[in-house]
């Protein structure tokens, strides 16, 4: 055993933000954590950040109110953030930095893993293939997703971001246990700065579905320490590797918010005067979005998978901010929230026309979904931009301007918005989403479906 | 020789004691031994950048200097290999570490086991200078690997053998008992040295319509693939690398998905060669530096890449290197320049940052080979780049637009119509259309570039009237103008649009590239003629010739050539036939 007292340090020479700076603290290494003792006898959590010989710094992971260069000593824990796991984890609730909040005792590991994990070796990753049925016709029919693939939600302020990942859950569930007879998703949900609200109506629906015994909970709300916030994603995708690598899982990730990571972020760059890339936030924002999504995937050999849904709140709807830009830049395509579509009273409000499912093909097709799907989703896509083209060229020239064929595109767009889109809170299965693209197709002649293959036209269009 | 670490923050580490290392030397950082690299000496510090994780080390721990520069290894057995940013193969390393990547192993990139049946091309007592070939092994089904003399030695074979050998074993000496093996290192950061440099004169045919057609790149030449998240930069190179028709590809993903490389492991094993038919992978190698691997290994992996691609050059072969994406490269610089605490330029990249991407580029080119001045090599480079916000006046769009012979612009628009490739043709530009004219005459049809000025004419003169019917609506529109429109709509679906996940369109052969646009621009003219005389124009809308033409592309490549060639003569006779009717 080594002795503490050797570990302790009194040698605190600054504090500015979040971040410690401690003199002589030579013993220290990188990404180790430590505990910052306060005179009162209260003590706080920190982590090693980078060290030279001159000083230490320590970022805090939680309030720096009370601490002060005197009378606060520093200790060195000699491991780096590491996680306890059993399977005892699914139906517990932690905060955001992995201490149970739910009542029950610690978990009891059968092991400990580094939260920061390590990156999957490119070759042994496998290649994701199976349909996810979300039971949303705009994701299913248009963008699907398929397990180990990351599709974030981009939403706006005040938009049913939280509702439309809900659905998505419960949903999903329904179809994996009934439909293919597989084990049910385990679920990790990671809230990282959003409200008492939020949470509470996600942990609701939890409940409500009957599958909280299947989902592990973290959270660090709005009111909980900021920096906590930069662990949280981490402690939650080390659960959801355990889970779907060690135990053979299929889990969904839910990581909400990631604005709110980001900005934990921006706090801490700005802290150590580093040089900020664009609109303030780090020039290393990327590869730290990236250490989080990469997470995400299947493993030759292994049962289990991980499929993410971050939500990712655009900051002014503004689908180019930093945020959004670098989280589309790694993610396998995005789920995009309209503001317009919302204020129509359409729910889902997602604008398809900025989605993108880049995992898409490898889930459809005959065996998976059905041989129409590509040529659907394809020949709908092409039909609906065009009837948004016509409804601005209306809005200028007038809808009397229009000739027969312009008036049928608008009225397709117009449709497809209220009932293909617009779905409610209905569960619809694959095959009634591919029905119901049958039935815009329909708005046109046969000669104008292009984009779909004369047998599928003949198999599915009707007389 | 070793010195202390003084400080360490983030990949960069400085280390006391290091007077005796010199710059850009390979150096093991710590009681693991992480790979890094010096990157800057003050007095006796150096700052390290370190290509693994670099959690866990203290102050005090040791840094040895390797005494030598990173290098490649170059030699048989890179075609089929997947390395990582700093040449580790990751298949071995998944062998011997597991599923994910742990740190301190240093690995070989080639293996010393593997032997090579070499087979002397020269005679002892012949004379050789660097670059020249001493004989060959069969490396891949695909590729015959020229043992070349490392560049700056010379001197006179005095012994060569036959026979199988592993790249270690010495297969020939020169006088003064200097032995030659099948392995050769070279620093990644030095260029490799050329004979001549050669102004490119023939394209590399990549199958994609819109590029062929009207952005040609030149063997030898450097394209620039910028666009927004999801507009289709990594379908381009992909693409590419199956389709094109070039000796070698070297593939870097830099900074790019795990899974997108997943797609790529699984499934050009099963592809063939197009020019060839043999297996894609025998002519292939990949560097794969995902985003969240380290990041000082994402900056060499460029380094790594085209210092294969030189190799493989200097033995005479068209090589085509994909960078996907080269943005991700810079946004390494900036994170090390930012820890060296330099002063920033431009949305905080380093104010070297132009000269540095310049450095890269210039590493493309068609030349005559060292040492052997009857061969020709080229390296073609496609970089895909990742600007901010999709908004190309940011600093590393920019400054590749400078040096870059050709533009392929992604646009979001046209991907949101899922109308893939999304090159924005009004945007995109090659500078090396004039230089590849006359092989495409000599080698596909006289009327190439006419075809192509055409279509271009076509594509302004729809644009000016799609800006008139968003004024007034299509019912201002005389019928000759709005046939332009149906037309060009036709062609914008049919023709410049073409399915990566097409079976039979995915590559489209030149052959098929020249008819489809002929006829479609027949029809055009057939179209404006009947209209000339009178005819309705809805009739035409109606024309068989036109269902005919919307179902070419996903015609079998023989069959649609002799369709298209078949409707022009009866366009042509029809309304020849007309014209003397009226
Ligand atoms: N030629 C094509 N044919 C069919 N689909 C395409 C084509 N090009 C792009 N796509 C579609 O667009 C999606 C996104 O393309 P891709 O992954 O190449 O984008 P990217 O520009 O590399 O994006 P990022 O910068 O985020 O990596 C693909 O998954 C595919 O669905
Ligand atoms: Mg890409």
């Amino acid at each position: 055993m080594k002795d503490l007292i050797t570990r302790e340090y009194q040698t605190v020479t600054g504090i500015a933000g979040p971040l410690l700076f401690v003199e002589k603290l030579k013993k220290a290494s990188l990404g180790e954590m430590v505990e910052i003792l306060l005179a009162t006898g209260e003590s706080r959590r920190g982590q090693v950040i980078e060290l030279s010989e001159q000083h230490t710094v320590i970022q805090v992971l939680e309030e720096t109110t009370g601490l002060g260069v005197t009378g606060t000593r520093v200790r060195l824990t000699e491991s780096a953030a590491m996680m306890d796991l059993s399977p005892d984890l699914l139906g517990r609730r932690f905060n955001g930095a992995a201490v149970p909040i739910d009542g029950l005792p610690p978990i009891i590991p059968d092991t400990r893993m580094d939260i920061i994990g390590q990156p999957m070796n490119p070759v042994a990753r496998d290649k994701p293939s199976y349909f996810i049925q979300t039971g949303i016709s705009t994701i299913d029919g248009l963008n699907t997703l398929v397990r180990g693939q990351k599709l974030p939600i981009f939403s706006g302020a005040g938009l049913p971001a939280k509702e439309l990942a809900a659905q998505i859950l419960r949903q999903a569930m329904v179809r994996e246990e009934h439909g293919t007879g597989q084990q049910a998703f385990a679920i990790v949900f990671a809230a990282m700065g959003i409200t008492f609200r939020e949470a509470s109506f996600f942990l609701g629906e939890f409940e409500r579905g009957g599958v909280m015994e299947h989902a592990v909970v973290f959270l660090n709300l709005a009111d909980d320490p900021t920096i906590e916030r930069l662990l949280t994603p981490r402690y939650a995708l080390t659960a959801a590797e355990y889970l779907a690598f060690t135990l053979g899982r299929h889990v969904l990730v839910i990581l909400t918010d990631m604005a709110a990571y980001c900005e934990a972020l921006r706090q801490i760059a700005t802290a150590r005067e580093e040089i900020p890339g664009r609109r303030g936030y780090p020039g290393y924002m990327y590869s730290d979005l990236a250490s989080i999504y990469e997470r995400a995937g299947r493993i030759k050999g292994r049962a289990g998978s991980i499929t993410q849904l971050p939500i990712v709140t655009m900051p002014d709807d503004d689908i180019t901010h930093p945020i959004p830009d670098l989280t589309g830049y790694i993610t396998e395509g995005q789920i995009v929230l309209s503001r317009e579509l919302h204020r129509k009273g359409i729910f889902p409000p997602i604008d398809v026309l900025p989605c993108l499912s880049r995992l898409m093909n490898l889930g459809i097709g005959p065996g998976k979904t059905r041989d129409d799907h590509r040529a659907v989703a394809d020949q709908l896509y092409a039909f609906y931009a065009h009837g948004r083209d016509i409804r601005r060229l209306a809005a200028i020239v007038g809808e009397d301007g229009l000739n027969d064929s312009d008036k049928r595109f608008l009225k397709l767009a117009q449709d497809f918005e209220q009932e293909f889109v617009n779905q409610g809170a209905h569960n619809r299965e694959i095959e009634e989403t591919l029905n119901l693209g049958w039935q815009f197709l329909r708005y046109l002649p046969k000669e104008q479906l292009t984009r779909v293959k004369p047998e599928l036209i003949e198999r599915y269009y009707g007389a | 020789m070793s010195g202390t670490i003084i400080k360490i923050s983030g990949p960069t580490v400085v280390a006391r004691g290091m007077e005796q290392t010199r710059m850009f030397n390979r150096v093991a950082v710590g009681k693991t031994g992480l790979l890094g690299e010096v990157i800057r000496l003050r007095g006796g510090e150096a700052t390290i950048q370190v290509y693994e994780d670099t959690t866990g080390l203290t102050l005090g721990e040791e840094v040895a200097d390797a005494g030598e520069p990173l290098q490649a290894e170059l030699g048989p057995g890179l075609l089929g290999s997947i390395f990582d940013g700093v040449q580790r193969p990751l298949n071995v390393m998944a062998a011997q570490q597991g599923d994910w990547i742990a740190r301190g192993l240093t690995l070989p990139a080639l293996s010393r086991e593997r032997r090579w049946t070499f087979t002397p091309t020269i005679r002892p007592g012949t004379a050789v200078v660097g670059g020249m070939s001493v004989g060959i092994t069969q490396e891949t089904v695909k590729v015959e690997h020229r043992i070349l003399v490392p560049p700056g030695l010379s001197g006179t074979v005095r012994e060569i053998l036959e026979g199988t050998f592993t790249i270690n074993e010495p297969i020939a000496w020169l006088d003064g008992d200097r032995s030659l093996t099948m392995l050769q290192r070279w620093p990644v950061r030095s260029p490799r040295p050329v004979a001549e440099r050669l102004p490119p004169v023939v394209p590399i045919i990549t199958g994609q319509r819109v590029l062929d057609m009207l952005f040609p790149i030149a063997s030898g030449g450097t394209v620039i693939v910028p666009g927004g998240f999801g507009t289709g930069k990594t379908v381009v190179e992909q693409a590419l690398a199956k389709y094109a028709q070039t000796d070698i590809i070297i593939y870097i993903g830099c900074g790019e998905r795990g899974n997108e490389m997943t797609e790529v492991l699984t499934e050009f094993p099963h592809l063939k060669d197009p020019t060839t038919g043999l297996p894609l992978m025998a002519r292939t190698v990949l560097v794969i530096n995902t985003s969240n691997m380290p990041v000082a290994a994402r900056e060499t992996s460029i380094y790594t890449g085209i210092t294969m691609a030189e190799y493989y050059r200097d033995m005479g072969y068209a090589v085509a290197l994909m960078a996907d994406s080269t943005s991700r490269w810079a946004e390494a610089t900036r994170e090390i320049s930012a820890r060296l605490e330099e002063m920033p330029g431009e949305e905080g990249y380093p104010t070297y940052l132009a000269t540095k991407l310049a450095g890269f580029y210039e590493r493309g080119g068609r030349v005559r080979c060292l040492g052997q001045t009857d061969r020709q090599g080229s390296v073609t480079i496609v970089s895909a780049i990742s600007p901010p916000g999709g908004d190309f006046s940011e600093p590393v769009t920019q400054s590749s637009m400078q040096v870059a012979g050709g533009l392929w612009a992604l646009d979001s628009d046209l991907a949101h119509r899922r109308h893939y490739p999304a090159i924005n043709w009004k945007r995109s530009f090659s500078l090396y259309t004039t230089l590849l004219d006359s092989w495409f005459q000599t080698q596909v049809a006289p009327d190439w570039p006419q075809l192509r000025s055409e279509l271009a004419a076509l594509l302004q003169k729809e644009e000016e009237l799609q800006e008139i019917v968003q004024l007034v609506g299509v019912d201002a529109l005389q019928d000759q103008e709005r046939i332009v429109l149906e037309v060009s709509r036709l062609i914008r679906e049919e023709y410049l649009r073409q399915s990566a996940f097409s079976e039979i369109d995915a590559a489209c052969p030149l052959a098929k590239q020249y008819w489809m646009l002929k006829a479609q621009l027949e029809f055009l003219r057939y179209c404006q003629g009947l209209i000339k005389m009178g005819r309705p124009i809805e009739q035409l809308i109606a024309s068989p010739f036109k269902t005919e033409l919307e179902r070419m592309k996903e015609t079998l490549p023989d069959t649609c050539v002799q369709q298209a060639q078949t409707m022009v003569e009866k366009m042509e006779q029809e309304l020849g036939g007309v014209k003397r009717e009226t």
